[in-house]
């Protein structure tokens, strides 16, 4: 069987799905550079601003987490090349409901660790977020501690998933990244 | 003779002791606080003064005769986070080391009803001297009372946070003193 049939008879994500998973992958990677960067910045007006961006775009992922896994237990995904092997496969599904989990997981505790550093989250500075924890500065330590180690999950595993996807692509051949790519295979393109 | 004079100064002494008798004189420090709530990009932070003292003469019978002042250390500040307390003893902000203190003297206590209250006076911080007030309830020895300062009048936080874009100007004072009576 040829590997490249699947993606030429057109078996792609949904266009939802599609237009969420690349929004996500702006939003994430300007999260993370964005949290990196203002940790470490002297306070100053920019530095609150900066948290506050980074607070506002948070709970904004969230909320797309929330829509994508929505769409995601409504609309099946195209299924894996027949060619991948079975162990892969399952490989492949473990490493997307991790990044689900992470991309659940990441935004809390930043929310939680908001709370116990003392600072609610005020969605756009309109909305505010109640605050689950009261201020506890040990707290506050901790959940920074957490959310920094779920964001290096977070890195490790698009890592992870960047690099399966270039391997299916020029080692495989078999045409996967067509699926979630943004604009459809001429024909016979791989 | 000598007797009837001695009656008539007795009398004289009761009959200046005032009426209410209720006069308090100090103010217990555990059992009082001083905080404020200010907006950082919309966001209400919590803040208080761990050190400041207070001088009160006060009879909520006759609050026009009283007068209070409050000594503040400014360098007892939490405001919310250790970055932002570092902030705050800055030039840009305080300047604690050249005004390590913030003061207020009342010039004027009036009734508003029931037991409601006004205190007027002066407020210096760092080294600005300007008309302050604040309304107060008062029950039971209890002082309670909240006020609005903008800190750009005392230009508590200059330079890149003379904006009000990030940190607001608006800063709600709230005190909670208890008052000992005095003898």
């Amino acid at each position: 069987m040829n590997a490249g049939t699947e993606a030429e008879s057109g078996v792609r994500y949904t266009t939802v799905a599609i237009g969420l998973h690349w929004l996500m992958v702006v939003l994430l990677m300007g999260m993370v550079s964005v949290g990196v960067y203002m940790s470490d910045l002297q306070l100053s007006p920019q530095k609150l601003q900066l948290y506050s961006w980074h607070k506002w775009g948070g709970v904004t992922a969230f909320l797309l987490v929330v829509v994508r896994l929505a769409w995601r237990a409504t609309h099946s995904p195209p299924p894996l090349p027949t060619s991948m092997p079975p162990l892969l496969q399952r490989a492949a599904h473990a490493g997307h409901i991790a990044l689900y989990l992470l991309m659940i997981a990441i935004p809390l505790s930043g929310w939680l660790m908001s709370s116990a550093k003392g600072f609610q989250t005020v969605y756009f500075g309109v909305l505010p977020i109640p605050d689950l924890l009261v201020k506890n500065e040990e707290l506050g330590k901790a959940l920074k501690q957490v959310h920094e180690l779920l964001n290096w999950a977070l890195i490790l595993l698009v890592l992870g998933h960047v690099g399966a996807a270039i391997k299916h692509h020029f080692i495989d051949k078999d045409g996967l990244l067509w699926r979630m790519s943004l604009r459809r295979p001429r024909t016979g393109e791989h | 003779m000598q007797s009837l004079r001695k009656t008539l100064l007795l009398v004289t002494l009761l009959a200046s002791a005032p009426v209410s008798a209720l006069e308090y004189a100090a103010v217990d420090a555990a059992k009082s606080n001083l905080s404020f709530v200010y907006k950082q990009m919309g966001v209400p932070v919590d803040g208080s003064f761990k050190k400041f003292a207070v001088q009160l003469r006060f009879d909520p019978a006759k609050p026009q005769t009283g007068n209070a002042s409050i000594e503040l250390d400014l360098a007892s500040i939490d405001a919310g986070s250790p970055d932002a307390n570092d902030e705050v003893a800055s030039k840009l902000w305080f300047n604690t080391k050249t005004f390590p203190k913030a003061t207020f003297t009342s010039s004027e206590i009036k009734a508003l009803g029931g037991n409601r209250y006004e205190i007027r006076g002066k407020m210096n911080i760092k080294g600005k001297t300007l008309d302050a007030s604040a309304p107060f309830t008062f029950s039971n020895g209890v002082a309670d009372g909240a006020f609005v300062l903008k800190r750009g009048d005392y230009a508590i936080g200059e330079g890149m946070w003379a904006d009000y874009g990030t940190v607001a100007n608006e800063i709600q004072i709230k005190f909670r003193f208890t008052a000992v009576p005095g003898k």
